[in-house]
């Protein structure tokens, strides 16, 4: 059924589209600017008024990617992301397979734990974090850090994954018994097949929170090991005016989060409240 | 099942631990230098490559952050021991605290412990002796001086030969406000004088306290009582913020030595009163617009002439967790030597190479006449200050621009803070200094040093 | 396997990951307890720490930079929070309505919360807040206005402009979910009755979206709170402490000041700040839950 816009009618409804998608571009344009930037040679960056016409030309990701050590950060997010989101789902699919299917009267409130954890503020635990990792030397190594991160990321998965599963209509999986399927059946035919989209949701949010996560890599990592979000820091004081390799920096380290956000765009409020929206 | 999971989580964690072993190995003879984004160092990771071609089995990996942000980090690996370092570039405040920490190592025991990788012909004797005695802890060598610096005063001629003013020798704060009056012209985007106002201790903090010095103030009384709220404490921060907003750089609360040395070599500032390293910066070609168009004075002094230049070394430092000890010290020794110098003399001129380290530089011909407008008033500086005679009273601590006590870090970057509020408009001196005293009673309570 | 071997196994289908998850906070935050009855400080080894009771805890209460910095963190959340749920309730609406490109528009909407935070903090930095060369002090200077320092002037408005930005999507989301769900015949019900748009808004709309609402703002103001990244980009919880929040100054507090004794104590209350919110929020849950269910 068309839904005809609640206020006004036909002129009106296309004016609220078009503001719609002004409004849009607004909230956008602070990131388009940036990408154009990266765009420019540094002159054309900082010329004013802004030339309307530029030459667009890609030596800054040029430059940006070489030197400096982008790579080296880049893999670190990389490995970090990845390890750790691996390791939430290896530790956590379980977990949501068993809340999910045979809930107890307790895991009400073992789901509601797992949710504080995921809600407990940083600061409260980076001191013990940093002795620790003083004392043990993990200061600086991708195991501390993997360690850290898989715990952030565990109570995604948990939530999220039982949240998908819960999805799955009973129907089909009573059918599928009473056609005679083993567990193992079960699984592999009618479970595993239907929670692959919530699977893939799942990691992508896990990679959005990982790969943008700044304070406990800047706390915990120097050289070897930080990622993408602690190199970007390096541009904070303006000395030295180079924009435009910034914003090429800037916009190659965004954009692998900025692709995974807009794929699963539509289960994103489900990751960020734990479920309690789908 | 539950087997099989355990399993598979605990390869993924070995392999997770696999990765920093591959790349631990890789690094076998890497030396990862931490450094400052200065001009000087800046050369410095140009010219390595010549130290990479003689020591081919020595890789270099430099870090090189601006000042604040480098001082975190080093302070970070070194207090953590974590030993992402091998090489760190720490000043004059830090090494006797961290030498006495036992958390460097010497160099003089290093020296011993591998003396073919020292180079060649270092000759520590040569380096000069304030400076030395200034990185040095119970007579030991912790760290090896790049560049040695005072502060002095530079100013742009030609705009002093067009107002018909002339700089005298040993100017006071009185003279140069009023210099800075007569050449204030914003409109002409001229300004009367280039000062520091950037959050730091090593950063605004720097030329304040040599203020502060001689206008006869002090941080602590010898009971160590916090002397912020004294009256020579308070005329000599109102004069310095006040100089700043009337006849000063605007958004001089973001300044600090870079953007400050900016403001000068590209005409912009009719004087500053800065770190005495600058004048090579300011004499090269290639980076600034004022070449030749330069004089210098000794940095201005007010009621007293004690502590008004600092004294300041960046050096280079061995922490004691560095796994590359001797790979360390062969590149420390070749960039601190007089090769080094000699080689930055010839490649970017002579008048560029670092200075206040060595007595040989003040006594080489092709230096003292490439730096002959400023190599004389900056050696006289640096030899003439007196980290242990800086106030006009006696004080408890030493230093001339911060207080050599490991507290200072905290509380001299809180009341830098304070300082560089008040230089914004933000609040008032009143308010920044009783804000300072504050933060300074509380953190000398908490250390101990006050009951 | 049959399933009598699977009933067996099923505990520890999830006891690793709570285990996992108990070692890994629960334990920290102990620690960071009793961190925070001690005097420790990293930069001096020579002076070992000393058990000191609640003094930290009373030194928070007395401090003389407590109230500003209080003061700061409640500003930055309400502010915040209050923006991005006006705004992102405007662009709920907005979107909720169906039109071409609205696909697009949403898209593009959303992509602010995903940008890296220190990516947001350099760019608005830099490129738009930048009094000499940035985008905004370059219009206003064009048009014949000042050109002001925004970081250094207006920091604590400048700081909630960009934490604003990035998360007026978050809130959007949120609420968009709760307009779609909102059941297209109470709405046109309402619209025969005869009931006009405001009012509409009023008692359909708004009511429904109470929860949404709810869970929206808890859980933004929990994530505002420990914001980090922004704040260290941007102003360094300058000029001098008009920007430094609790967060803030628990990282300046541990690793300015190395002063880990009363850092630890300020972050037990940030802890108990968040407990007190979470609890708040699976009241939520767990009334809607039970709501579902009846």
């Amino acid at each position: 059924m068309k839904h005809r816009g609640r206020i006004g009618g036909h002129v009106g409804g296309t004016l609220l589209s078009i503001l719609t998608i002004v409004l849009a571009l607004v909230m956008f344009f602070p990131i388009l600017w940036m990408v154009l930037t990266s765009l420019k040679t540094e002159a054309d960056a900082f010329t004013w008024p802004p030339p309307l016409f530029f030459h667009p030309t890609l030596e800054q990701y040029d430059v940006a990617l070489g030197a400096s050590g982008y790579f080296h950060y880049l893999l670190n997010t990389v490995v970090i992301t990845g390890a750790s989101t691996l390791a939430a789902l290896l530790l956590g699919v379980p977990a949501a397979y068993r809340l999910a299917f045979y809930p107890t009267k307790r895991s009400g409130f073992t789901l509601g734990w797992v949710m504080s954890t995921r809600m407990l503020p940083a600061v409260g635990v980076i001191v013990p974090l940093y002795v620790i990792f003083k004392t043990l030397r993990w200061f600086d190594s991708y195991h501390g850090i993997i360690l850290l991160y898989t715990a952030i990321n565990l109570p995604l998965v948990i939530w999220m994954m039982r949240s998908f599963l819960q999805d799955i209509p009973y129907e089909t999986i009573e059918a599928a018994r009473i056609d005679g399927a083993t567990l193992w059946q079960e699984l592999m035919r009618v479970i595993v097949p239907m929670s692959v989209p919530g699977l893939v949701s799942t990691v992508l949010l896990c990679v959005i929170f990982t790969w943008n996560e700044f304070f406990i890599s800047f706390n915990l990592t120097i050289t070897r090991v930080p990622p993408l979000s602690v190199y970007i820091v390096g541009f904070k004081t303006s000395e030295g005016l180079f924009w435009a390799k910034m914003s090429a920096a800037a916009t190659v380290s965004a954009l692998p989060v900025m692709i995974a956000g807009w794929v699963s765009q539509r289960q994103i409020v489900r990751g960020l409240t734990a479920g309690a929206i789908k | 099942m539950n087997r099989r999971r355990s399993l598979i989580v605990m390869l993924v964690f070995m392999a997770a631990l696999l990765v920093p072993v591959i790349t631990a190995a890789a690094q076998a003879t890497t030396v990862t230098v931490a450094v400052v984004n200065n001009p000087d160092q800046r050369r410095l990771l140009e010219l390595s490559d010549k130290f990479q071609a003689d020591h081919p089995n020595i890789k270099l990996s430099f870090v090189m952050l601006p000042e604040n942000e480098l001082r975190d980090r080093v302070t970070t690996d070194i207090t953590t021991k974590a030993g992402s370092f091998d090489i760190v570039q720490i000043g004059t405040y830090e090494t006797p605290i961290f030498g006495k920490n036992g958390w460097l190592a010497s160099i003089d025991d290093l020296a011993a412990q591998y003396p073919g990788s020292m180079q060649p012909n270092y000759n520590v004797d040569d380096l000069i002796k304030g400076i030395r005695l200034g990185l040095s802890y119970n007579g030991k060598l912790y760290a090896a001086p790049f560049y040695g610096e005072s502060s002095m005063l530079f100013y742009n001629k030609k705009m002093f030969a067009a107002a018909g003013l002339k700089m005298p020798a040993e100017p006071t704060w009185d003279q140069v406000r009023e210099f800075a009056r007569k050449l204030h012209n914003p409109a002409r985007k001229q300004y009367g004088i280039a000062l520091r106002g950037l959050p730091g201790w090593g950063e605004v903090m720097a030329p304040l306290d040599t203020v502060i010095n001689t206008f006869g103030g002090k941080w602590f009384d010898q009971d160590w009582q916090p002397q912020l709220t004294s009256p020579e404490f308070k005329e000599a921060v109102n004069f310095y913020v006040k100089l700043i907003q009337d006849y000063g750089v605007p958004g001089a609360a973001n300044n600090g030595f870079s953007e400050s040395l900016t403001m000068l070599a590209q005409g912009q500032a009719a004087m500053w009163i800065d770190a005495t390293v600058a004048a090579g910066f300011l004499e090269d070609p290639k980076q600034s617009k004022v070449v030749g168009n330069v004089g210098f004075a000794m940095a201005p002094w007010a009621k007293v002439k004690k502590g008004y230049h600092w004294l300041w070394s960046w050096a280079y430092a061995i922490p004691t967790t560095s796994q590359h000890q001797d790979a360390a010290l062969a590149f420390l020794t070749w960039c601190t030597s007089k090769d080094y110098i000699d080689l930055v003399g010839k490649t970017y001129g002579w008048a560029t190479v670092p200075p206040g380290t060595r007595y040989s530089t003040y006594k080489n011909p092709a230096y003292i006449k490439a730096a002959s407008a400023f190599a004389d008033i900056t050696l006289k500086s640096i030899q003439s200050a007196d980290p242990t005679d800086a106030t006009r009273d006696p004080v408890p601590y030493t230093g001339v621009q911060f207080v050599g006590i490991p507290e200072f870090q905290g509380f001299g970057t809180d009341v830098s803070k304070q300082i560089s509020a008040a230089i914004a408009g933000t609040q008032s001196v009143d308010q920044a200094l009783a804000a300072s005293q504050d933060i300074v009673t509380k953190a000398m309570t908490d250390a101990g040093y006050l009951k | 396997m049959s399933r009598g071997i699977m009933r067996g196994t099923l505990p520890w289908m999830q006891r690793p990951a709570i285990i996992y998850l108990v070692i890994l906070t629960q334990a920290p935050v102990l620690l960071t307890l009793y961190y925070s009855t001690t005097n420790w400080n990293f930069l001096r080894p020579d002076r070992p720490a000393r058990f000191v009771g609640l003094r930290n805890y009373l030194d928070f209460f007395l401090a003389r930079d407590t109230g500003r910095i209080m003061l700061n963190t409640l500003v930055f959340s309400v502010a915040v929070v209050g923006l991005s749920l006006v705004l992102g309730m405007l662009l709920a609406l907005l979107l909720s309505r169906e039109f071409r490109g609205r696909g697009l528009a949403r898209t593009l909407m959303i992509t602010p919360f995903l940008i890296m935070p220190t990516v947001s903090a350099v760019m608005w930095k830099n490129m738009l807040f930048n009094p000499a060369f940035g985008l905004i002090s370059s219009t206003l200077a064009a048009l014949g206005g000042p050109r002001i320092d925004w970081i250094n002037q207006h920091a604590m408005g400048s700081l909630i402009v960009i934490v604003t930005w990035e998360w007026t999507p978050f809130m959007m989301l949120i609420l968009l979910s709760g307009l779609q769900s909102l059941q297209k015949e109470h709405l046109e019900a309402a619209q025969i009755d005869g009931a006009g748009p405001l009012a509409t808004f009023r008692s359909i709309v708004l009511p429904h979206l109470g929860r949404y609402v709810e869970i929206g703002v808890l859980l933004e103001t929990l994530f505002v709170l420990n914001i980090f990244g922004e704040i260290y980009t941007t102003t360094t919880g300058g000029p001098a402490n008009y920007t430094t929040t609790l967060t803030f100054n628990i990282y300046l507090e541990a690793f300015k000041r190395w002063n880990v004794g009363r850092a630890s104590a300020y972050a037990i209350f940030a802890v108990i700040f968040a407990n007190v919110i979470t609890l708040l929020f699976l009241r939520i849950i767990r009334r809607g839950r039970d709501g579902e269910a009846a």
